[in-house]
């Protein structure tokens, strides 16, 4: 093999990785932010259950939390991909007896990262909800407001920004997070470096280049952050 | 109008015990998982197999004992490492605390499997080079490379949990050590860690489950630790419920370690509550 130069792999074509590495930062950032919503929507109803005064909707929703922060990511995942293919097969069987499943890593990490996502930022939610005096839900009603208008137009505003500090740690463990779907054969970032460094044994190289994606992942995060934060204070001051 | 009669006039209904919405939803959800649990119960008891319990349950035994060792190993050599980044960080010389910012950054801000595999596959790959420094006994091995990667990681985690520990005890206890005439590192030890210490109980046991979680990421470095040992029973024989009892033990481990760490913490800061 002749000896390539470290400028020839890392170029952008045919000889160099640069492509192939610049497509999994997509499906990086792709399933990043197609897990976000999801997460955000169960964490948010997760965290109202948990403050709730009918004591089942608490009990439903610490055992939520409960298994999904106490299960290792990786074990969650191999039991989503492994497991729900058949669960789904089993059911579909039922129906249709020569169907046959086959479940798309990308939906399986979708699912599995907005489980534990939810988990984690239930915990934030719960806490800015109870960051909130109670004289704003009374004085929401005594306006004459109905329940979900309180919760929208005068508590949901104040927890977002209570939350937000928070949120972004959540979202940060979730970039980290989206490598660990290299396991299931997602071809995201880290399973294209992985691919490079075993076709060029340039090992080292090639994950140093995925490391210092998330790094430079997680700055520009911060930065947005930092710039959605802003807005939120500005808007919170007028 | 006398007292008492008032007070019976102004009496509020009684609170009306129906079935309101939340009431409803709760009870689904909480039937849900009860169904989810006796669901998995049940697919246990079915497809209970002794054979397949007699051949992996020592195997998942030792896994969980090199997980284990994994994890305690980690977590005692990244506290050792943890010490000198702390104390950059605190420190005022800004090439020290600049470069104990950028140790605790990076290893914050990449995921640990990216780490982890940069030491097994990208450190192992300038085999020549270790071979003559005498270091390839250490790097050839996936759990030396697992134990490496965890600790540096947990080394950071841990420096910036005892540095907002060490922060979070107010100056004047500094200012009173020493105007007792206590020199710093007698301030230190006998002064500020005890007060720190209990602000991070906390964060150190939650990065011990964060850590025994983690580990199961060694599993795809070739090391047979639990998750390990799981994948290969599952690989043998096709059968799901080799990670449903994987999961099963971690989530008993994590459950115990969190309840634990909830009891000491009561148990130490007895004296401040009333």
């Amino acid at each position: 093999m002749p000896a390539q130069s470290i400028w020839t792999l890392l170029s952008w074509g045919p000889d160099g990785w640069s492509d192939d590495i610049a497509s999994g930062v997509v499906v990086t950032i792709l399933l990043a932010l197609a897990t976000l919503p999801i997460g955000l929507v169960i964490g948010f109803f997760v965290a109202f259950a948990k403050q709730h005064e009918e004591p089942s909707l608490r009990l439903a929703a610490n055992i939520y939390t409960t298994v999904f922060r106490g299960l290792p990511e990786l074990v969650t995942l191999f039991l989503f991909f492994f497991g729900m293919p058949l669960l789904l097969q089993y059911v579909v069987r039922l129906f249709n007896p020569d169907a046959t499943i086959d479940v798309n890593s990308f939906i399986a990490g979708m699912i599995v990262l907005s489980l534990i996502f939810s988990s984690y930022a239930s915990e934030v939610f719960l806490s800015a909800f109870r960051a909130i005096p109670k004289g704003q839900y009374e004085g929401g009603y005594a306006v004459g407001l109905a329940k979900w208008q309180t919760m929208r137009l005068i508590i949901l505003p104040q927890l977002i920004r209570i939350a937000f500090p928070g949120l972004e740690n959540c979202w940060l463990s979730l970039l980290k997070d989206t490598s660990l779907v290299s396991v299931v054969n997602l071809a995201e970032t880290l399973r294209q470096s992985a691919v490079a460094a075993r076709v060029t044994k340039h090992a080292f190289l090639f994950y140093s280049v995925a490391a210092l994606i998330f790094l430079a992942l997680a700055i520009l995060s911060s930065i947005a952050s930092g710039y959605i934060l802003r807005h939120l204070g500005r808007r919170a001051l007028r | 109008m006398s007292v008492s009669q008032a007070i019976a006039v102004d009496k509020p209904p009684p609170q009306a015990r129906g079935w309101p919405r939340a009431r409803v939803v709760g009870y689904a959800l909480v039937g849900f998982w009860i169904l989810f649990g006796a669901g998995i119960l049940a697919y246990l008891v079915y497809a209970w197999n002794p054979e397949f319990f007699a051949k992996y349950a020592p195997a998942y035994l030792q896994g969980l004992g090199t997980t284990l060792a994994l994890v305690a190993i980690s977590m005692v050599t990244g506290a050792i490492l943890s010490l000198p980044v702390a104390y950059g960080r605190m420190s005022k010389n800004w090439i020290l605390s600049g470069l104990a910012y950028c140790y605790v950054y990076f290893f914050r801000g990449t995921p640990l499997l990216v780490q982890t595999y940069l030491v097994y596959y990208g450190v192992g790959s300038f085999r020549p080079e270790l071979e003559t420094v005498g270091l390839w006994w250490f790097f050839r091995e996936a759990f030396y490379c697992g134990v490496f990667a965890f600790s540096l990681n947990t080394a950071a985690y841990q420096a910036e949990i005892l540095r907002g520990a060490i922060e979070s005890v107010p100056r004047g206890q500094w200012e009173g050590a020493a105007s007792l005439g206590l020199h710093k590192l007698q301030t230190l030890r006998k002064v500020i860690l005890p007060q720190a210490l209990i602000v991070a109980l906390r964060p150190y046991g939650n990065e011990l489950i964060l850590m025994i979680k983690a580990s199961a990421i060694v599993a795809i470095i070739t090391v047979y630790d639990l998750m390990g040992n799981a994948k290969l029973a599952y690989a043998k024989s096709f059968d799901i419920q080799a990670y449903i009892w994987v999961a099963i033990v971690y989530l008993v481990m994590v459950e115990i370690l969190r309840h634990g760490v909830e009891w000491i913490e009561r148990r130490i800061t007895v004296h401040l509550h009333r």
